[in-house]
């Protein structure tokens, strides 16, 4: 038992901030509809820019984090800090840079 | 074997017979992550078949051949594909640009013309062959292309359409297909992010994003350029974020009015038609997308951005009022209204369904099950300017 609650603690911070399977699977639902939605069901871009790897390449975590949350002032990007909080905004962000994990 | 010939020739025309197949009631509903198009038959409630392997579909629309037997699928990818109605089949099939947003087909229904993101412009092609007719770059500026927005057909075999990135109103006649004749309209607004025709086929109607208000194009008096409507409306208001553009497509004429999304508001416009003046605004569920007459214009109905796509208010044109707010599920990107009006159908993407509704009493008819699906079109439109 003891062993088992040190292994679950391991795990626990092993995987801090990574979003339960239930809420990934509403993210990625939501990457794939409402973002896709202006970037593409492929992410290639439509009216926004495209977010494959190749694009996002040589943008920090940061930006990328925070153009998620706080949208971008003058362009149709809007604000998703209503709907996922940082860690969540953090794992899409490596979804997008690793495409060949997306279902 | 000389013997059999005639017997099978008689059997395939019976065969042929036996499927006979009338198509003005039929419409198409598209899978948007499949990439695959439902043919429908709108009387009897029926799926018909499913077309495959349409490429990326997460933005689609479609036309109809004005003999009601094709269809045209405009996808993402740059995608164009010929369906067959009576067949089941994919007629032709072409991948024209990269990234492309719609597309239109002429008043004499022998051009198709599609808009283009990547790389920017128009192009139109043969509706018989898919054969490429003409190439309409946007460029614009100093060596820039601009997205290619609200493409829609006009009377006298005309194109129109906006360019987002320019701010511009562009109109091609076709009357001859090798030399299109081109009129440009600078500086209509920042970013029209979508366009519509007004069923008869008078104003062209261009959305702005980057500014408020709409750009007006009178088609029949084109030498007076394009006029700004409500260039004030919404002005000093905080914008609420926009978590899907409004769609212009189904113009929502009705009477003396007409309904468009406001942008970055919960609202419905009222905008008085003889005046382009703001007649009144209904307050709704969310930012609106779709804003659609029923064919009578007396209900609009409207659906709604993320996070509120679970709902569908209907507005009664009778008093200007909301009339009643259903939730058909979850995800409700589109509707389609049966040429008459008495009943719509819509998509609900994250239910996998299409829901048909009794316009009238507002009560559920039927569901059919439809994967992701996100656009509805029936074959009506073969017949409607600027659809």
């Amino acid at each position: 038992m003891f062993k088992l609650l040190v292994l679950m603690l391991a795990a626990t911070a092993t995987f801090a901030g990574e979003p339960s399977p239930e809420r990934q699977s509403t993210l990625r639902n939501m990457l794939n509809h409402d973002c896709g939605a202006c970037h593409g069901l492929t992410l290639k871009g439509g009216l926004g820019p495209a977010l494959l790897p190749d694009a996002l390449a040589g943008k920090p975590d940061d930006l990328l984090i925070s153009t998620i949350l706080n949208g971008r002032p003058g362009t149709a990007m809007p604000p998703w800090q209503p709907f996922m909080n940082r860690d969540e905004a953090a794992w899409l962000v490596g979804i997008l840079r690793k495409p060949e994990t997306k279902p | 074997m000389t013997k059999l010939l005639p017997f099978l020739a008689f059997l395939l025309s019976f065969n042929a017979l036996a499927e006979l197949r009338a198509t003005g009631d039929l419409g198409i509903v598209i899978e948007r992550e499949d990439g695959n198009a439902l043919i429908i038959n709108t009387t009897e409630h029926k799926r018909l078949a499913k077309i495959e392997k349409l490429g990326d579909l997460s933005h689609a629309s479609v036309v109809f051949s004005r003999d009601q037997r094709y269809a045209y699928v405009f996808g993402r990818d740059g995608g164009l594909t010929k369906i067959d109605m009576l067949k089941d089949a994919i007629d032709k099939r072409i991948i024209q640009a990269g990234n492309s947003i719609g597309g239109a087909i002429s008043q004499d229904g022998k051009l198709i013309a599609v808009s283009n993101y990547t790389p920017g412009g128009v192009k139109v092609f043969s509706s018989d062959t898919l054969e490429l007719v003409a190439d309409i770059p946007s460029d614009y500026g100093d060596g820039l292309r601009s997205k290619v927005v609200g493409l829609v057909d006009a009377p006298g075999q005309r194109f129109v359409f906006s360019l987002f990135d320019a701010g511009e109103i562009w109109m091609a006649d076709f009357k001859n297909p090798k030399s299109p004749v081109m009129k440009k309209f600078p500086n209509i607004g920042k970013q029209p992010y979508d366009a519509l025709m007004s069923p008869d086929g008078h104003y062209y109607i261009a959305g702005l994003f980057g500014e408020p208000g709409l750009a007006l194009l009178d088609l029949w008096n084109t030498e007076a350029g394009v006029k700004r409507i409500l260039p004030d409306y919404g002005k000093d208001d905080e914008k609420l974020p926009v978590y899907k553009m409004p769609h212009l497509e189904g113009w929502a004429v009705a009477g003396d009015y007409v309904f468009a999304p406001a942008i970055g508001q919960h609202k419905v416009l009222v905008i008085d038609k003889k005046t382009w003046e703001l007649h009144d605004t209904i307050a709704v569920a969310g930012q609106p997308v779709f804003v659609m007459a029923r064919p009578d214009a007396r209900q609009v109905w409207v659906n709604f951005a993320f996070p509120d796509n679970n709902q569908l208010q209907v507005i009664d044109v009778k008093d200007l009022s909301l009339h009643k707010t259903l939730s058909p599920g979850k995800g409700v990107l589109h509707m389609e209204f049966t040429p008459r009006g008495e009943q719509v159908w819509v998509a609900l993407r994250d239910d996998n369904q299409l829901v048909v509704y009794d316009t009238d009493t507002l009560q559920e008819i039927t569901r059919l099950p439809a994967n992701k699906p996100n656009g509805i079109f029936f074959s009506s439109r073969a017949h409607k300017i600027g659809l």
